[in-house]
């Protein structure tokens, strides 16, 4: 709670703050809790339906914690001109790992991509996108 | 060669990364040469690209380095300024690619940087704006609205404060220019938004970068950090989005900027009057603040003298998908597509023929090779009912299906819509249903509300395919024109394109079968 807090202080002089602050509570806690929501409406002087309703709209914040580790696939058109569907489709289940469709990485005439918190994957193919899965399981 | 050691120059943005550059320079290193990490060349099919005074190397292998250094590499291309890739392009915005280091101020001091500030601030904020207009440069995010124009606006408006907006959530597939241009030439970016900032009177700017990009987030906060004495009194201030692709549309953007739900903004009010905070805003792309500094420290005349009709200047292309020599090419206006696919491109990366070509990302529509005659110009791609947007294009061999295509543009307008007007939010999900239903050729008799005798205009025979293709045909009709922006409006280039220039996908019989 005291973290929260001061991720909220941090941003306070900030025009149009809680974009950024809702990306710093993403990024320690894993997700923007109940909690958070509140505490941030309290301090930006927003409704908590306001808060809730920017949290909800946008891919990146997520309302429940998952502890997996996320690789990002990219579905987008350049990657599905390289073979991604296929890919996709012959990628083994993996519970341990959260594979998460994202729309284009701009690395589009090096397809199928991925990316891995800031680290990035290019030609990809069934063998390297399942030895990144299992990097991470 | 210098003093003994020799300097091998490989590009650190994220692309040569994804293709392990990281590991070559480290081979490089191992061997007890000195590395220089640059800016990319564009030549993406080469990476991770190495340099040794001025020849070329690629695309490497840590298990390279030996060769290259023994001089008998299978993989050398000879002199990279004389490769025909880019020899052939005519570089403004791109210059130096390839050339500086990124975040060295010195390298960009010594290679042209802040000489069209400096001219701007010599000349005074009007005759800047002149320039600009002059320039004709139009807005490179897709609608080609005059930049001059645009600026004149804010300029003109009374107000306490003013805003430089620029646009870089590049969230379209084969699209790659702004992220280049953020990772590999930072600061001129950084002079372009100031040149702006100077013209209108504006005190402060935002970045707007989209998180699928943590490197051009970095170099870009770098940048500003280091170049904040240089541009001041104007601060500038990098924020991130969140995984919106409507975000992109620039009144979407403004709302996200202020910490609102990325929803459209109706207009008027314009943004140039009314945007950031309901202040007058400059909302730019990167590409075209990015052409700004060149413009002003060459002319505005040297700038139009490239290009073709109304689209003047260069246009700096991404040449994706499934293409054997894909990257950026920037060229003056009026190339043809089917130069930049077959001649530029080479073709295809799988060696077959090319069935497709998508121009102007996931909203753009899709061409046949029929249309490889089409001059690169906003008006010649409008006339044949496709439009150049941010100038990607991506290359599809003979094994896509084309309804497939078509589904798939609807899948993610529908993913994507930032929910505010019906015709995007409820169309796009109608879409992919509809195109379902067309793909399993199923024809559809009426449902049970149809059926009800109360439902006296309700169809109460079966619809055949053909009336499912009229159908669809309709709601793309109703998203174009009825759609607040140019998600749910654009949406149908790439469906009606894909239905009318590769019906057979649809289940039409081909016309030359017809025929016979």
């Amino acid at each position: 709670m005291e973290r929260l807090q001061q991720i909220i202080a941090a941003h306070a002089s900030a025009e149009g703050p809680l974009l950024p602050i809702l990306h710093d509570v993403q990024a320690e806690f894993g997700h923007v809790s109940e909690e958070a929501i509140r505490a941030i409406a309290l301090a930006l002087n927003l409704s908590r339906a306001e808060v809730h309703g920017v949290v909800s709209f946008y891919h990146d914040f997520h309302a429940e914690p998952d502890a997996r580790p996320v690789l990002k696939l990219c579905r987008a058109e350049a990657c599905q001109a390289r073979g991604v569907e296929a890919l996709a489709a012959g990628l083994p289940e993996n519970p341990r790992v959260k594979v998460e469709t994202v729309y284009c990485l701009g690395l589009c005439s090096v397809g199928p991509n991925a990316m891995v918190g800031s680290k990035v994957h290019a030609r990809l193919d069934a063998a390297k996108l399942g030895a990144l899965v299992e990097a991470l399981a | 060669m210098t003093g003994g050691v020799t300097i091998i120059r490989i590009s650190d943005d994220a692309l040569a990364l994804a293709c392990g550059a990281d590991e070559v320079a480290a081979a490089f290193e191992a061997a007890g040469c000195t590395v220089e990490r640059v800016s990319s060349w564009g030549m993406q099919w080469l990476e991770p690209l190495a340099e040794i005074d001025g020849l070329g190397f690629g695309p490497l292998e840590p298990g390279d380095v030996a060769a290259v250094l023994a001089g008998t590499s299978g993989k050398a291309i000879g002199r990279i300024e004389d490769h025909p890739f880019i020899a052939k392009q005519q570089r403004f915005t791109f210059a130096r690619a390839g050339k500086t280091r990124p975040l060295s101020l010195e390298d960009y001091a010594a290679n042209g940087g802040w000489q069209g500030l400096a001219k701007a601030r010599e000349i005074g904020p009007e005759a800047t704006i002149a320039q600009v207009t002059e320039s004709g440069l139009r807005g490179r995010g897709g609608a080609g609205f005059p930049a001059g124009i645009k600026w004149t606006t804010v300029a003109k408006a009374q107000a306490d404060r003013k805003y430089i907006v620029c646009n870089a959530d590049e969230g379209d597939s084969a699209t790659f220019a702004d992220r280049m241009v953020m990772e590999g030439d930072p600061f001129m970016l950084v002079e372009g938004m100031a040149i702006a900032a100077h013209a209108v009177g504006a005190h402060k700017g935002y970045v707007y970068i989209r998180s699928e990009y943590p490197h051009a987030i970095a170099k870009m906060q770098a940048a500003v950090r280091a170049s904040a004495d240089l541009v001041a009194p104007f601060e500038l201030e990098v924020r991130v989005g969140a995984g919106a692709y409507v975000c992109g549309e620039e009144t979407s953007l403004l709302n996200s900027l202020e910490g609102k739900r990325g929803e459209v903004r109706a207009k008027p009010p314009l943004p140039a009057l009314e945007g950031l905070f309901g202040k007058p805003t400059v909302v730019n792309n990167v590409l075209t603040l990015a052409a700004v500094p060149w413009i002003m420290a060459n002319g505005a005349a040297a700038y139009a003298a490239v290009g073709f009709g109304r689209s003047k200047g260069t246009m700096p292309i991404q040449i994706a998908g499934n293409v054997k020599h894909g990257g950026l090419f920037e060229v003056g206006f009026g190339v043809t597509l089917g130069e930049l696919v077959m001649t530029v491109g080479g073709g295809t990366a799988s060696g077959r023929p090319v069935r497709a070509v998508q121009v102007g990302g996931p909203l753009g529509a899709y061409h046949a090779p029929s249309d490889f005659h089409l001059p690169f110009d906003y008006e010649a791609f409008a006339a044949a009912d496709g439009l150049i947007g941010h100038a990607g294009i991506t290359v599809f061999d003979d094994t896509a299906d084309m309804s497939r295509q078509a589904r798939f543009a609807m899948e993610f307008c529908a993913a994507e819509s930032c929910g505010k007007c019906t015709p995007c939010r409820i169309g796009s999900t109608r879409g992919v249903e509809l195109i379902d239903r067309i793909r399993a050729r199923s024809g559809r008799g009426p449902d049970k509300v149809e059926a009800l005798p109360q439902m006296h205009n309700a169809r109460k025979v079966e619809r055949s395919l053909a009336d499912e293709i009229v159908l669809l045909e309709d709601l793309c009709e109703t998203m174009k024109f009825g759609s607040l922006c140019a998600l749910g409006g654009f949406t149908p280039y790439p469906v009606l394109s894909a239905l009318r220039n590769f019906p057979e996908d649809f289940g039409a019989v081909p016309a030359k079968e017809a025929a016979e």
